[in-house]
């Protein structure tokens, strides 16, 4: 039988675009020592140590090795993740394979980025497949900029969603003294800002920004040592895809099938959940851009596919909403991308402890979940509970 | 004490990494760019078991991971799926901007191609437009041996 696995300690720097006075050392030091702080341990009381980040983005490679006086694990069993922009969301479910099968008692996980330091666009176009797509990326953008323009003509979804997505984060983020993008901006300001990749205008696009998150994980009798708040990890599942052969499955003329579908559908199917927007209060979504709130939730298949324009425009994923979606201002006001996945898990877990100060959502939560994306070729989702009873 | 001489004076260590490299694109995906350079042709593969059609060519079955051996031909001819049009630039864009980028699902396939399309005004793009292959006059087997996409006009 495996270990239950719970998150006791969370601490993240405040994110920005520039900080030139710290190297990465020294930023995610930052990031560990209020994680360990937070969950009331010292470093010689973590078995392993689980750190990542994007490879090339900082124009170099062996961050495990480089940085374990920093990130404290210095003769302590360890991982580097590099899977791209799930890699906050893997170190989490790696974490929790350590612990969950006896391995690690206590588990750190660090994600971290200095988008500024490297040559982000030319690293990640690494990702894409070189004898036929490569040509073609814009850098990151281009897939973001074609699933949106699918999901509007799909869902027959105003453009105006958009702007009001980006103005409930944009309200999210100016009460998260942690976001990199603070700016309250109207759906107006978002509509109207110049277009850099149709549908996107540049008030659509995240951000590149620079921090680091850490979390402490431990089983069960452990945690309940650390924390009178410990969140647990009910459930989480990984789902692959092939480079765009996954995003269109529908086009030879079967039902929609995404990482997205696949992924949704295990969780729900997994906890017996059939009424996801009442069963389950938050989602902390990895959400690169305004549209993907919607496309989301419906491939995540939290509501039918082509209503989940019209519920978001009714207020269902404000703060104040029913189900809020990324109250912390998500991946749209803050993003750097080693730590994006890890903050999802992370922001979703203060929610559940009902410590996210300013940006606390209104309603009572009691599951939550949070997701990891890596060009819809890769998703990762978690379903988070403050109670295991 | 550290930090106040340091946010005067910032201190960075640069340098350049310079990174080639070539990708062997494996047996079907050759034949597909011989058949582009020598005869202006675009081939997809069908997968003998379930029968879709997949371009470009993959030699597994993204649905029943079946082997793939054999192309087949098919028209060049298309429909736009879904499209974005760049109006930003950076080191490693093909193009300069403004240039659209398409994913076309063409005639007789069960998956889609990603290229760029021209000829084209940005404010005609639509998804369900029909289109066509481009080649260009030097080609040099690969995917930039199409040189783009283009809108099929009505005859009259």
């Amino acid at each position: 039988m495996s270990h239950r696995v719970a998150i006791t300690g969370i601490g993240q720097t405040r994110h920005s675009g520039r900080r030139p006075y710290h190297n990465d050392g020294e930023m995610i030091h930052e990031a560990v020592s209020l994680a360990l702080a937070d969950a009331d341990i010292s470093i010689k009381d973590i078995d392993t140590v689980i750190i990542g980040n994007m490879d090339l983005f900082e124009g170099h490679y062996l961050n495990d090795a480089m940085l374990a006086d920093y990130s404290g694990s210095i003769g302590k069993s360890g991982f580097k993740m590099n899977t791209g922009g799930t890699v906050g969301t893997m170190e989490v479910i790696t974490a929790w394979y350590n612990i969950a099968s006896g391995q690690s008692d206590t588990v750190l996980v660090i994600g971290w980025e200095k988008h500024d330091e490297g040559p982000v666009t030319s690293a990640i176009t690494t990702i894409y497949e070189p004898a036929y797509t490569r040509w073609f990326s814009v850098g990151a953008l281009s897939g973001l900029a074609l699933l949106s323009d699918d999901y509007l003509r799909r869902a027959n979804c105003p453009m105006e969603i958009g702007g009001i997505v980006r103005s409930y984060m944009s309200e999210n983020a100016s009460r998260n003294p942690n976001a990199h993008l603070r700016e309250k901006y109207t759906v107006q300001d978002v509509m109207n800002a110049r277009m850099v990749l149709y549908p996107l205008t540049l008030l659509m696009i995240c951000p590149t920004s620079l921090g680091a998150c850490a979390m402490v994980l431990a089983k069960e009798s452990k945690a309940k040592k650390m924390t009178k708040k410990p969140v647990w990890i009910k459930d989480h599942v990984t789902v692959h895809a092939e480079e765009g052969g996954g995003l269109f499955d529908a086009l030879s003329g079967g039902p929609r099938r995404t990482t997205e579908t696949e992924a949704g559908k295990t969780i729900l199917k997994r906890n017996h959940i059939t009424k996801p927007l009442e069963e389950i209060q938050l989602f902390e979504m990895y959400d690169p851009c305004p549209f993907f709130h919607p496309f989301f939730l419906e491939d995540f298949q939290l509501c039918p596919e082509g209503e989940a324009w019209k519920l978001i425009e009714k207020g269902l994923t404000s703060r104040e909403g029913s189900f809020p979606i990324s109250p912390s201002g998500g991946v749209m006001c803050t993003n750097a991308i080693g730590d994006s996945g890890t903050l999802r898990v992370a922001e979703a877990a203060l929610q559940l402890r009902e410590d996210a100060g300013e940006h606390q959502v209104t309603r009572k939560v009691t599951q939550a979940l949070a997701s990891g994306f890596g060009g819809s070729n890769w998703t990762d989702l978690f379903l988070l509970t403050n109670s295991l009873d | 004490m550290a930090n106040e001489v340091v946010k005067k004076e910032p201190m960075f260590t640069e340098g350049y990494v310079i990174m080639p490299y070539k990708y062997s694109v494996g047996t079907l995906a050759s034949k597909f760019f011989i058949e582009i350079r020598d005869h202006k042709k675009i081939n997809g593969v069908k997968c003998p078991k379930c029968n879709i059609v997949i371009v470009p060519p993959r030699s597994v079955c993204i649905k029943c991971f079946n082997k793939i051996e054999d192309l087949v031909e098919l028209s060049g001819k298309g429909t736009l799926v879904t499209y974005t049009v760049a109006h930003y630039d950076s080191a490693v864009q093909a193009m300069k901007p403004p240039y659209a980028i398409g994913v076309i699902k063409l005639d007789g396939a069960d998956t889609a191609i990603t290229h760029f399309i021209g000829e084209v005004d940005f404010k005609e793009l639509k998804a369900g437009m029909k289109l066509e292959a481009v080649f260009n006059e030097t080609r040099n087997a690969n995917i930039l041996d199409i040189k783009y996409f283009k809108p099929v006009k009505n005859k009259g």
